[in-house]
């Protein structure tokens, strides 16, 4: 092994990457689907939407971290789909589309994680606070016109002072990485006619439709 | 050698000016204490000392005459002319103004003899009551900054940070990290720039451990941080306090300068090549920001929102440089520690918890106050022993633990000795030590409720399941405490707990979930009441309850229907009076002015209260 790799364990599997590899690019370099929603390559990690949870250490000890956020370490032994994590996956996207339904994204998502039911009061929000946004306008387009306000119920993200906001060059850059605003759900059309969304959004891979 | 000046033979009456006393009238006292001395020329014999918090804030202003140690509380300006009459000239105790034991109803006259003080083990509040915390000769008279003398001129980093680890110290902000090796870790980073910092953002409701330590004591942090910031190289420390801490606030800005000005604090502290020196940061209100992370964060000018760690701020923390955070209570003790020893130090506590913990003992509690007590002592012996049991002959029925994140033990656990583990066996968190006592009257479930909106309030809101989960929990709760709960909302409960539990990002989040998953495991029939029979056993949740006036018992005086703001209430005078439940909005104001307890609630089938 070289100083600048790691050799780590990752559902059973043996590998070695660079140091500073997140669990989550490891995971995926092996071909091990971890999902996420407010994670994009090119962007820093955020660790926001706890979708991509996963469990480290020893099974007697084990510890849930986000992938997204943890960094490989010698020796660790990393476990992502166990019955823990399924179920905590599936109740977040539960709690997901039952707060946004009209995200195709989350819908979809849920849809592949097998949530088959909606148990909490619906609502229509069109936010999950993801931040990929924020990050986007601030790390790729350096402007840095949005950012969060608020905490708890009332943390958004808005401009500073809820204003206009001069730094904003309304590239549209926030719109293209949310997985809310672009793929929206419309709902079914009239009776008599089919309006093809669906199967249209289904074409592209889940998950990774908005990551190409 | 650092030496006080104050001599201690002389009259001394000490009067206590914790934020709890001052509420109480203290300033007032003060005044009438001043005025009197005067009056009998005594201002120059007589030393009036003006101490920080005593910790038996119900019983306050308190007033302990030195040396003596007579001991009034409650004391009212008017008691001034008496209590220096006859106490400190005449050396009489008045026996109607001393404290009277809450069972035996005995008057004690010291200090030390009252149960709520002897039960307790004081090493970081023993010297509250004794110092004047604004006046910097007055901890030197009690051995101020003799440890940090000490660490100076015969210590090494090393040594220091073998003492602490060697004592057991365990952090006293919640999770419990041992201090020692935290320190390691952050001594072992090349970085050239380190800091220290003091969490002072206690935010829990109803504790305030570190408020009376910082108002009481603040040399004592500082001493601490400086033998700290010595250990692992630092040259900068920060001190984070609650900005709703005005009092808190004032005092640790005056020690800091008091402690600069004597040679404790700036370049080359006490003549050495050590040198040192600390920011008072005040916190905005927001309760995440106990959170390391968070804290460190705002420090920084950012908003104060958690991240993931690794790294831990003992590698990178400040402005990415190693920085070491403790709560001010871990920092209070170290001085403690290297003056007595690590050994004296890991002999007290349990096996794996180490030393004393400061408790804020509050609810429904005959003395609310701060207990300090060896790790391990049970439940039992904080409530009634110090604290002397439950008012008003009601039953205990649960112990909540560990602030709003903490969870609730039941009445049948109360022999569990307090310490990280037990606790954290037990369902429930040590965090930065409430200790909130709650008896028959409380409904279990609106707790969990109360303790959930307020963890969705303070949330940061970063995390999905800790905004969402904290919002969903509430209304799972409401829907029960409402009547419109099903089984279904009860392992939905159970379900959403364990997630947002497992997978938040910060200790808030980790443990959002613990009010409502211990009261679902230790009172589970109390929701299944709510759910199946719509009956609120304890008679708290108001949509399950109705009141009525029992027929035999009404005399008709009709102050009831006076009271009442609903104008619900009718009946004749001297006749039998009746409550129109379409009217009462269930103030329960009837019931308590009705001389003759004929006003009843009742629940579900009818269960009466």
């Amino acid at each position: 092994m070289s100083t600048e790799s790691v050799t780590l364990t990752i559902d059973g599997s043996r590998m070695e990457v660079e140091i500073g590899t997140s669990l989550l690019e490891a995971a995926r370099m092996a071909g091990i689907e971890i999902p996420t929603l407010c994670h994009m390559e090119g962007l820093s990690s955020y660790g926001a939407c706890r979708l991509c949870a996963v469990e480290i250490g020893p099974p007697d000890k084990a510890k849930v971290v986000s992938s997204c956020t943890y960094p490989c370490e010698e020796g660790l032994q990393v476990r992502t789909h166990t019955p823990r994590i399924v179920n905590a996956r599936k109740l977040l996207l539960e709690l997901m589309v039952s707060s946004t339904p009209s995200s195709k994204t989350i819908q979809d998502l849920a849809a592949a994680h097998g949530v088959t039911q909606q148990r909490f009061r619906p609502e229509n929000e069109d936010c999950i606070l993801c931040g990929l946004c924020v990050r986007m306008c601030k790390e790729q387009m350096m402007a840095g016109a949005i950012d969060f306000a608020g905490r708890g119920p009332d943390r958004r993200i808005t401009t500073p002072f809820e204003e206009d906001s001069e730094q904003c060059r309304h590239c549209g850059g926030c719109m293209y990485v949310c997985p809310v605003c672009m793929l929206r759900c419309a709902g079914p059309a009239a009776d008599s006619t089919l309006c093809g969304g669906c199967l249209i959004a289904c074409q592209m891979p889940v998950n990774t439709a908005k990551i190409a | 050698m650092l030496i006080g000046r104050s001599d201690p033979e002389r009259p001394c009456i000490t009067i206590c000016t914790g934020t709890g006393c001052v509420a109480g009238g203290a300033g007032d006292v003060v005044e009438a204490f001043r005025k009197v001395l005067a009056d009998h020329g005594l201002s120059r014999r007589v030393e009036i000392r003006l101490t920080g918090c005593h910790g038996f804030c119900e019983m306050g202003p308190l007033v302990t005459l030195q040396p003596s140690e007579t001991f009034y509380p409650k004391v009212r300006p008017k008691d001034a002319k008496r209590i220096i009459e006859q106490t400190v000239l005449n050396k009489e105790p008045i026996e109607e103004l001393l404290y009277r034991d809450p069972s035996t109803h005995e008057p004690i006259e010291h200090e030390g003899d009252i149960p709520f003080y002897s039960h307790q083990h004081r090493i970081v509040l023993a010297e509250n009551g004794r110092i004047d915390p604004t006046n910097l000769n007055d901890f030197l008279d009690i051995g101020g900054y003799l440890a940090l003398q000490n660490v100076l001129a015969t210590m090494s980093p090393a040594d220091v940070i073998d003492d602490v680890s060697r004592s057991g110290l365990r952090g006293r902000g919640g999770a419990g990290f041992p201090a020692g090796p935290k320190w390691k870790i952050a001594s072992e980073q090349p970085a050239a720039c380190k800091y220290v910092v003091c969490n002072g953002d206690e935010g829990d409701p109803g504790a305030y451990m570190d408020r009376s330590v910082l108002e009481g004591n603040p040399h004592r942090v500082l001493e601490g941080m400086c033998i700290g910031a010595y250990a692992i190289g630092a040259q900068q420390g920060f001190i984070y306090v609650r900005h709703e801490y005005p009092l808190a606030v004032g005092r640790i800005s005056r020690a800091v300068q008091d402690a600069r000005r004597a040679g404790m604090l700036g370049e080359r502290i006490l003549g050495t090549d050590f040198s040192f020196d600390l920011k008072v940061v005040r916190g905005a209100g927001a309760f995440v920001c106990g959170e390391e992370t968070a804290l460190i964060a705002s420090i920084e000018g950012r908003k104060g929102e958690p991240r993931q760690r690794p790294p831990y701020p003992a590698v990178s923390g400040y402005m990415g440089s190693p920085t070491v955070i403790n709560n001010v209570e871990t920092w209070a003790n170290i001085p403690h520690i290297i003056n007595n020893g690590p050994d004296w130090y890991a002999s007290i506590g349990s096996e794996h918890s180490k030393g004393t913990k400061i408790f804020s003992l509050v609810g429904k509690v005959n003395c609310t106050g701060l207990v300090e007590v060896p790790m391990g002592t049970s439940i039992r012996s904080i409530v009634y022993d110090i604290g002397g049991g439950i008012p008003d002959q009601k039953a205990l029925k649960a112990v909540q633990t560990g602030g709003p994140a903490g969870g609730c033990l039941p009445a049948d656990q109360i022999d569990l000795p307090i310490d990280f583990e037990a606790l954290r066996e037990a369902g429930t968190i040590m965090g930065s030590g409430g200790l909130i006592v709650m008896d028959e009257s409380t409904c279990m479930v609106d707790v969990a409720r109360y303790f959930t909106g307020f963890l969705e309030e303070e949330s940061c809101g970063k995390c999905y399941p800790c905004r969402k989960g904290t919002q969903r929990m509430r209304e799972l709760l409401e829907d029960i405490c409402e009547g419109r709960g099903t089984m279904e909302h009860l392992s939905l409960l159970d379900e959403l707990g364990a997630t947002v539990n497992t997978t938040s990002m910060c200790g808030l989040g980790q443990n959002a979930a613990t009010p409502v998953l211990s009261t679902i495991r230790y009172f589970r029939d109390e929701y299944i009441a709510h759910i199946r029979d719509h009956c609120c056993p304890a008679g708290v949740c108001t949509e399950l309850i109705r009141f009525e006036i029992m027929a035999d018992l009404c005399d008709g005086c009709g102050a009831c229907a006076k009271v009442c703001p609903a104008e619900a209430i009718f009946g004749e005078k001297n006749e039998l009076h009746t409550i129109d439940p379409n009217l009462c909005i269930k103030c329960g104001t009837c019931k308590d002015v009705c001389t003759k307890d004929a006003v009843l609630v009742l629940s579900g089938g009818g269960h009466e209260h």
